[in-house]
């Protein structure tokens, strides 16, 4: 008869944006079921998001995702918007733009280190960590900040670019294009990583659509959806891009499917960088933030972000702080409803790369 | 990407990395060597603090409460604290708390607070953490304001008014008003920091009421103003406005209309009936008011809601003092007066109007009859200069002719006038002859022209009406003051001599005037008005009483802090004492004191009685 056991992961692992754990059964080395254990990172936003006047949300909203927060203040900007039915500049969407996929650039490299950390190989997140900062400098020069940007806000963008930044950011993207190849090198074409990864942690396209995922784990299962062409916002109407699919749908998948993403994602900032209106205003005018109420009504703004759909709906009782903000990470989904899953029957050694595969940043959970 | 070249796999491709080994690492030697920080970077912050009024909207609008306001005497070093529209203290910031968003930045009226490219603060005490941010720290500034991109409101509602060639022809009301779209637009700039309130004599209630316009309930904004001043709408007419002085938005932009905005409230409501305040049961106390103008209106108007019986005593034939008689039509019209008069009288205030107090009845009698007495007599007559041809008949005073005009219906004018004097009042005067001129003659051949001792940059009339009067066609002789009335032969006026101002305030800020004697010019015109201050007239107080009453140094009545006066239940207000800005609102700031007084009076609890 055997006899198994219980194992507590975390809260901090290696990988993984935040504090989250995992209570594992195991026979042996492998997992016979898996839950998560969410609730080390919980800071109330939402309810936190109803005391204050809709402008001093952006202090909070970012939080809501470390490596990548642009998507949160993108999302509720646009809610914020639809409920008072402002259409935003020209410019402003070209600059969202690119602000927004400098993020996803930005938390993609950041994420192949914690990934190629999770599988033994560090000199990868000693690399992507580094290369990630030179984003975050860019950041710092639009915004005045490395990591919580609080840039994009209802209107529109905070400031204008600064000048020379557009050259700067296309230094960035054009070293970044280089490294990709040492990239590839050492770790996507590294044989181990394929030894590691093929085969493992599969969600086939069947399981993907049922279990509501969205991002690099559709993807990687062959689904080509994308809230960027499925429901353009910022300016991503006006450019041109592809949506990456695999077929396998395994770890190996998802984590070429970032890879890919990651280029398309220097691709779309030259081009954005190209098309935007040279001039031109980038912020349409709000009203005083302690006078300003917002229409009663509901939506739901959604936008892409690294992990998939991220979005916010927001209830107005046309005051002038939110009724109701309740936000939609991705990664609750990827957690509960498909790495509960996809766990149970893998090895012990591999849980870590697989939640890392599923992409499961823990403030999107803890909301 | 091409996905096959992945799939294979490589043994090799890794160790390509090999070559990392001869090149420069990304990090740096810290703190030998540095990265260049972000011009625009959000960090701890600098304020110069004697730019900033302690108005707090910083800590308003922080998301994180990371900012209290601390006393100015605590701040470490002496700051400018007693200037205008200031409170004395600063904001001082937990960096325990700050998420570094700069919202406080952005929202600073004055731009006196910034944030700093340094991030980096070390201590072992937890307490050391927060401070008041000062220039002297010597930060190097970052993120700061920008006045194009800006959550404030910086831009005023403009507001219409008729065209000078249209208002010229009539005294129909100038100013149009807001309409509710403008009203709330205005209304929602208003960040109620409430600095404003200080510059107000009555201290009204200014963003309670913005407020309520904000949300739209007229009746609530009208109440609010009416526990601080009983003419709300006439003051949203003419009031000097003193509060849009201190608004916070004259720093970045353009200071909120609060005058605007409380004539557009009181226009909502046809009368106060609602949103008086309530009254008291009858005490059964009299007090009696000499003089129906502003501050007479208001203590009567208080009174009577604390359950005295109020009987005011006024010679003219209608209350309302200087507003009713000066201030021309086309400022304030007769209705808004009956409304809020009426309003008064609503309460159960007793307006005895052509009672002249010394000659109808006597001031010995009222302090008999009644329990307490208030003199709000103002400065009801004219003052002369004694110009050399002053006694001449077509040589008037400014506020004879305001009243003929306004209230006796006079509408005939000479085609040549000139008026002495650079004050509002002298503005006055001015534009309602080139009304009358544009009415008689449609200016046709017609002069009005003022002479003033003061120049451009001293004259005290405000902006508004000097720039009013030039677009009405008045011509300014500033720096030049009166000699003597010239005649023709048939007596009749040929125009006034002037002489050059040398100037008009000697080197200890006196008033002083000095003159070029050699250089003259003659003004021509066949009617002057004299309109250089008014006065006021005891007459009416018996010897034995007036050597009781005691005066201040510039001639005004004293009173204490309650509005008593040396005589015990004698009660003075408005443009006759000091406390008084001359204006209709600190009239009616005083009205309200002395009403408290008499109260505290009629309640066995004055200081004296
Ligand atoms: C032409 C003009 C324009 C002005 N414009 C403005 C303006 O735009 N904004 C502003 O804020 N202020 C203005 N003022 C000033 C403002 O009107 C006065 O500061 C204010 O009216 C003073 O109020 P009061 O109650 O002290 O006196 P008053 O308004 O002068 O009222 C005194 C009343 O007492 C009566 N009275 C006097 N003696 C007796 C007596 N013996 N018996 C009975 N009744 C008596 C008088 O008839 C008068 O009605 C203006 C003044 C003038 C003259
Ligand atoms: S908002 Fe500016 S002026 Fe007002 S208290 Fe704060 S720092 Fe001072
Ligand atoms: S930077 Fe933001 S959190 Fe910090 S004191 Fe200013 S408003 Fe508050």
């Amino acid at each position: 008869m055997s006899k198994s056991y219980e194992l507590f992961i975390g809260p901090n692992h290696p990988g993984i944006p935040g504090n989250f754990s995992l209570k594992i059964e195991l026979e042996g080395d492998t997992v016979i079921s898996a839950k998560g254990d969410p609730g080390y990172l919980h800071r109330a936003f939402e309810k936190a998001m109803e005391g204050r006047y809709y402008i001093q949300n952006l202090a909070l909203i970012p939080r809501i995702c470390v490596p990548e927060p642009d998507i949160n203040e993108a999302a509720y900007a646009m809610a914020v918007e639809d409920l008072m039915g402002v259409e935003i500049p020209e410019r402003a969407k070209y600059i969202r733009t690119i602000v927004l996929e400098l993020a996803r650039a930005a938390n993609y490299t950041f994420w192949m280190g914690g990934f190629a950390g999770t599988l033994g190989l560090y000199t990868l997140a000693q690399w992507s960590f580094g290369d990630r900062d030179y984003a975050l400098d860019l950041f710092a020069e639009i915004c005045g900040a490395r990591v919580y940007h609080m840039y994009i806000w209802p209107g529109g963008v905070r400031r204008d670019l600064p000048p020379g930044w557009e050259d700067k950011l296309l230094g960035y993207v054009k070293y970044m294009k280089e490294r990709l190849i040492d990239y590839d090198n050492i770790f996507f074409k590294n044989v181990m990583f394929k030894y590691r990864t093929k085969g493992i942690a599969v969600v086939t396209k069947e399981q993907a659509i049922e279990w509501g995922a969205t991002g690099p784990i559709l993807k990687a299962a062959g689904v080509a959806q994308d809230v960027r062409k499925d429901d353009p916002y910022a300016a991503y109407e006006y450019l041109d891009f592809e949506i990456p699919t695999l077929t396998d749908g395994d770890s190996w998948s998802r984590a070429m499917i970032r890879r890919w993403e990651l280029e398309n994602s220097l691709n779309i900032i030259e081009q954005a960088v190209k098309k935007m209106p040279k001039k031109g205003p980038v912020w349409e005018k709000m009203p005083n933030p302690l006078k300003w109420y917002v229409p009663e009504g509901e939506t739901y703004a959604k936008v892409e972000s690294a992990r998939g759909e991220h979005g916010f709906y927001m209830v107005s009782d046309g005051t002038g702080k939110p009724y109701r903000v309740a936000v939609r990470g991705a990664s609750h989904t990827h957690m509960f409803t498909i790495a509960e899953k996809v766990l149970i029957g893998q090895r012990l050694a591999d849980v870590s790369h697989i939640l890392v595969s599923l992409d499961v940043c823990p403030p999107e959970i803890d909301r | 990407m091409n996905i096959k070249e992945y799939e294979k796999g490589s043994f090799l491709k890794p160790l390509t990395s090999v070559k990392y080994l001869f090149k420069k690492p990304h990090t740096l030697r810290y703190p030998k060597e540095t990265k260049p920080v972000a011009d625009r970077f959000r960090g701890l912050h600098i304020n110069d603090v004697d730019k900033c009024i302690g108005c707090g909207n910083c800590r308003d609008i922080c998301p994180c409460a990371a900012i209290t306001m601390e006393k100015a005497s605590k701040i470490g070093r002496p700051i400018e604290i007693d200037k205008k529209g200031a409170n004395p203290v600063r904001p001082k910031i937990d960096y325990g708390r700050c998420s570094f968003c700069a919202l406080c930045v952005e929202m600073c009226p004055t731009g006196s607070l910034k944030m700093s490219k340094d991030l980096i603060y070390t201590s072992p005490d937890a307490e050391a953490f927060a401070w008041v941010p000062l220039e002297e720290q010597g930060r190097e500034p970052g993120f700061i304001q920008d006045n194009e991109i800006t959550p404030l409101m910086l831009e005023a509602q403009e507001m219409e008014e008729l065209e000078p060639e249209v208002r010229k022809r009539s005294f129909e009301e100038m100013i149009l008003g807001f309409s509710e779209e403008q009203a709330r637009k205005e209304a929602m700039r208003c960040l109620g920091c409430g600095i404003c309130m200080q510059g107000c004599p009555a201290h009204m209630k200014i963003p309670e009421y913005i407020q309520a316009i904000f949300d739209g309930d007229h009746k609530k904004s009208v109440k609010y103003m009416l526990e601080d001043n009983v003419l709300p709408g006439i003051c949203g007419r003419i009031c000097t406005h003193r509060c849009q002085d201190d608004c916070v938005y004259q720093y970045r932009g353009a200071p909120i209309h609060i005058m605007w905005l409380k004539r557009y409230a009181t226009d909502q409501l046809e009368d106060y009936k609602d949103v008086n305040i309530e009254k008291m049961p009858a005490t059964g106390k009299k007090v009696a008011i000499i003089g129906g103008g502003p501050s007479g209106l208001s203590a009567a108007y208080h009174l009577s809601t604390m359950g005295h019986s109020v009987t005011i005593f006024e010679q003219k034939n209608r209350a309302g003092g200087a507003l009713a008689t000066g201030i021309p039509l086309y400022r304030l019209p007769i209705y808004e007066l009956d409304k809020e008069i009426g309003n008064i009288e609503s309460m159960g205030v007793e307006i005895k109007t052509n009672v002249k107090v010394g000659e109808d009845v006597k001031f010995e009698d009222l302090l008999k009859e009644f329990d307490a007495v208030y003199i709000g007599i103002g400065l009801s007559y004219g003052r002369s200069i004694n110009l050399k041809g002053e006694e001449h008949p077509d040589v008037v005073q400014a506020i004879d002719f305001l009243r003929q005009v306004k209230v006796e219906g006079r509408r005939d004018i000479t085609k040549h006038v000139i008026v002495i004097g650079g004050g509002n009042v002298a503005m006055d005067v001015a534009r309602t002859v080139a009304r009358l001129q544009e009415i008689n003659y449609q200016s046709k051949d017609t002069t009005v022209e003022t002479v003033s001792l003061e120049d451009w940059d001293i004259m005290p009339a405000s902006q508004e009406e000097i720039d009013g009067a030039l677009e009405e066609g008045v011509i300014f002789n500033p720096a030049w003051g009166p000699n003597q009335v010239i005649f023709n032969e048939d007596g009749s006026i040929k125009g006034l001599e002037v002489k050059k101002v040398k100037y008009v305030f000697d080197e200890n800020h006196r008033f002083n005037p000095a003159f070029y004697e050699d250089q003259k010019k003659i003004i021509y015109g066949d009617y002057i008005i004299e309109s250089v201050g008014q006065m006021y007239n005891f007459s009416f107080i018996p010897k034995e009483l007036m050597e009781q009453l005691k005066f201040t140094p510039r001639r005004k009545v004293w009173v204490d802090e309650y509005g008593e006066t040396s005589i015990p239940g004698v009660f003075a207000g408005g443009d006759i004492v000091e406390t008084s800005k001359g204006d209709a609102i600190s009239a009616i700031a005083n009205g309200h004191r002395a009403a408290i007084g008499i109260d505290r009076f009629l309640h066995g609890k004055s200081r004296r009685g």
